[in-house]
This record gives C-alpha cells, sequence and structure tokens, in this order.
C-alpha cells in the first residue's frame, strides 16, 4: 500500500487530537492582563459601615490575601460562599469582598443569612472599581501578596478543587517566598 | 387598492418593531466625529460577557458599563489609543476584535496564508502528478511491449503461412 493514502487519515487524526485539546479549553475564561501587576488602586466605603473607607492599601497588610468580587444577585457567588466560609473559619487566608453592583440593604441581608467571610467588604455600587480590576463575570477571585502584586485570577466560584490544586500551593509558595 | 394600504402598513408595523429593538441607553454627543468614534469603537471592542457580540450589540450589563465608560472618555476627550490601552490593561486583548501583531498572534495572522500556501502546494503537486500519470498511460510497459511484439510476430508469421 502506498504511504500517500495513508496521508488523508494522519491529518484526519490530528484534527481530532486538536478537538479534543479544544474540548478541554473553556473559552469563557479569559486571562487576566492585571496577572503580576499592582492590584488596580481603589476607595470605598465599607458595606456594613459608610464612614469606614476600605482601600487598595487594606490589601497589602498580609502576606497574602483573597479579594473575592461578589454580589447578592449572583447565584454562582451564592454556590462559592459555603466554601468561602470554610475557609474563613479555618483562617486560612484573610479574605476582602468587593461588594460587586449591589444593593446595600440586599447584600447586607445575604451576609446576614448565609454568614459573613469578608474581613470587610468594599461597597462598589456602580461597578467602577470592578471594572479597573477587569471584572466580567462574578464571582471572581484575586490573589494578591503583600506587595500588592496579583498573583493569580480565579474566574468563576472558587471550588474546593480550584483551593487545593492552584491556590492553597501558590499561597504556600508566597508566603514561602516572604518567610 | 385595499391590499397596497395593508401592505404599506405591515412594512410600517415591520419599521417600527426594528426600532424599539434599540437599548435603553442612548447617548448623545455635541460633535458628529465624536459619535462617529463612539459607533467605531463600541463595534471594534468586544463584550467579554457574551463574547461574539461587541460593545454595541452588547446587551449585557458589562456591555452597558464598558459603553458608559467608552462615552466618558470621549466626552472627556480621550484619543481612541488611550481609550483602546484603558481597555486592554483591563480586559487584555481578547477586548479588541482586532488583535495586535505580536508575537502571540502570529499564528493568529500568517496562520490562514501558510494554510492557504499548504493548499496550493498541495493542489500544484496533485495536479502534476496526475498529468504525468495520463501521460504515462500512454506508453507501455515492458511487458505489455513484450506481448505486443509477439502478437504482431505471430501475425507475420500466420501471413507468411497463407503466403
Amino acid at each position: 500500500m502506498k504511504v500517500r493514502f495513508l496521508i488523508p487519515l494522519v491529518l484526519f487524526l490530528l484534527l481530532i487530537g486538536l478537538f479534543v485539546a479544544g474540548l478541554k479549553l473553556d473559552p469563557s475564561v479569559v486571562p487576566s492582563p492585571l496577572i503580576d501587576k499592582p492590584v488596580p488602586q481603589f476607595s470605598l466605603p465599607e458595606l456594613h459601615d459608610q464612614e469606614k473607607i476600605v482601600d487598595s492599601a487594606e490589601l497589602t497588610k498580609h502576606q497574602v490575601s483573597l479579594f473575592n468580587i461578589w454580589a447578592s444577585w449572583c447565584v454562582a457567588c451564592r454556590q462559592e460562599h459555603p466554601f468561602l466560609m470554610e475557609l474563613a473559619r479555618a483562617g486560612e487566608v484573610p479574605i476582602y469582598g468587593l461588594n460587586y453592583k449591589d444593593k446595600r440593604p440586599d447584600a447586607i441581608g445575604w451576609l446576614k443569612r448565609l454568614g459573613n467571610p469578608y474581613i470587610a467588604s468594599a461597597f462598589d455600587e456602580k461597578g467602577r472599581v470592578g471594572l479597573d480590576w477587569g471584572v466580567y463575570g462574578v464571582p471572581e477571585t484575586f490573589v494578591v501578596d503583600s506587595k500588592g502584586i496579583i498573583r493569580y485570577k480565579q474566574i468563576g466560584p472558587l471550588t474546593k478543587q480550584a483551593w487545593q490544586e492552584t491556590i492553597l500551593p501558590l499561597i504556600d509558595k508566597i508566603r514561602a517566598e516572604e518567610g | 387598492m385595499k391590499h397596497l394600504t395593508v401592505f404599506a402598513f405591515l412594512c410600517l408595523f415591520l419599521l417600527w418593531g426594528n426600532a424599539s429593538f434599540a437599548r435603553g441607553d442612548i447617548y448623545t454627543f455635541d460633535a458628529p466625529q465624536d459619535e462617529q468614534r463612539f459607533k467605531k469603537l463600541s463595534a471594534e471592542l468586544r463584550c467579554l460577557v457574551c463574547q461574539n457580540q461587541n460593545l454595541a450589540d452588547s446587551d449585557a450589563d458589562l456591555a452597558v458599563d464598558l459603553r458608559r465608560e467608552l462615552y466618558n472618555m470621549i466626552k472627556a476627550g480621550n484619543s481612541d489609543a488611550e481609550i483602546i490601552d484603558f481597555m486592554v490593561t483591563r480586559y487584555g486583548d481578547f477586548v479588541l476584535y482586532r488583535p495586535p501583531v505580536k508575537p502571540t498572534t502570529y499564528m493568529l495572522w500568517i496562520g490562514p496564508l501558510i494554510l492557504l500556501i499548504i493548499g496550493v502546494v498541495a493542489l500544484i503537486m496533485f495536479v502534476r502528478h496526475r498529468s504525468e500519470d495520463v501521460l504515462r498511460s500512454d506508453e507501455l510497459s515492458t511487458e505489455e511491449q513484450g506481448r505486443l511484439e509477439g502478437l504482431l510476430e505471430e501475425q507475420s508469421g500466420k501471413r507468411k503461412k497463407q503466403k
């Protein structure tokens, strides 16, 4: 048999391989250009206490902290919420929140009902700060180190799997770096 | 005549229906060139939520926000480059429907050209090969040639006998 006739088969198999690889990609995940860049500056009132200010400097107070974008209207936030509570209860890592395009009473009621895993939540009513952070689908979670550098961005709910496979090893690495 | 009126009404109705699809946020500009810029930029920027729509088409919350931002930036006198840069620093090159030419996008830009070249080369090779086959099919293999000669000899032998 001539080798020439095998060419279409080989091409076909290559194409199949390409499609299989494509199936594993999630097109809704857009890599953030903010990774390894300083956090976008902001200064917003706190969700519960309008007089209090939450700003970007707050995020540099810890070796590493999580900055979680959430809203009471967001279904996936509710899905990830128990896991954030678990993390907060275990004291794994300080968690800050950005309450994105929400209504104050709704957001406060949501936290009262489901528990509040956040040290503080900044209240971003118009979503202008979210825009600076490149938020396009809540929930999103940023890992920020003590220099205020964004080290990772989780798009969509923070799952146990993402935590164990990606985020926890990264946090350990950041902690080791900073000694 | 009656039919014509009904038809006219139907046309009007269809047009009306179309117009009512317009979005809630409508921006007005003092200068017509600003409006042109708004149209151009909102057509060139991609909405990240519904990824196959541009900012002008999308009704997603994020697109509404980004359109407002675009409007404010044009109003504030920012250049097109500044506005594009603003979007790219926040959302990455993905936000551009026309990605910049740089190492990570080389494949995107020249990939189709490479495929075209491969296709043309394959086509040329195929056609040449085939025409060679056609030419060669006129010639006889040595085996066939031998058989032919054998047959011819046989024929001439018969003829001699007949004489």
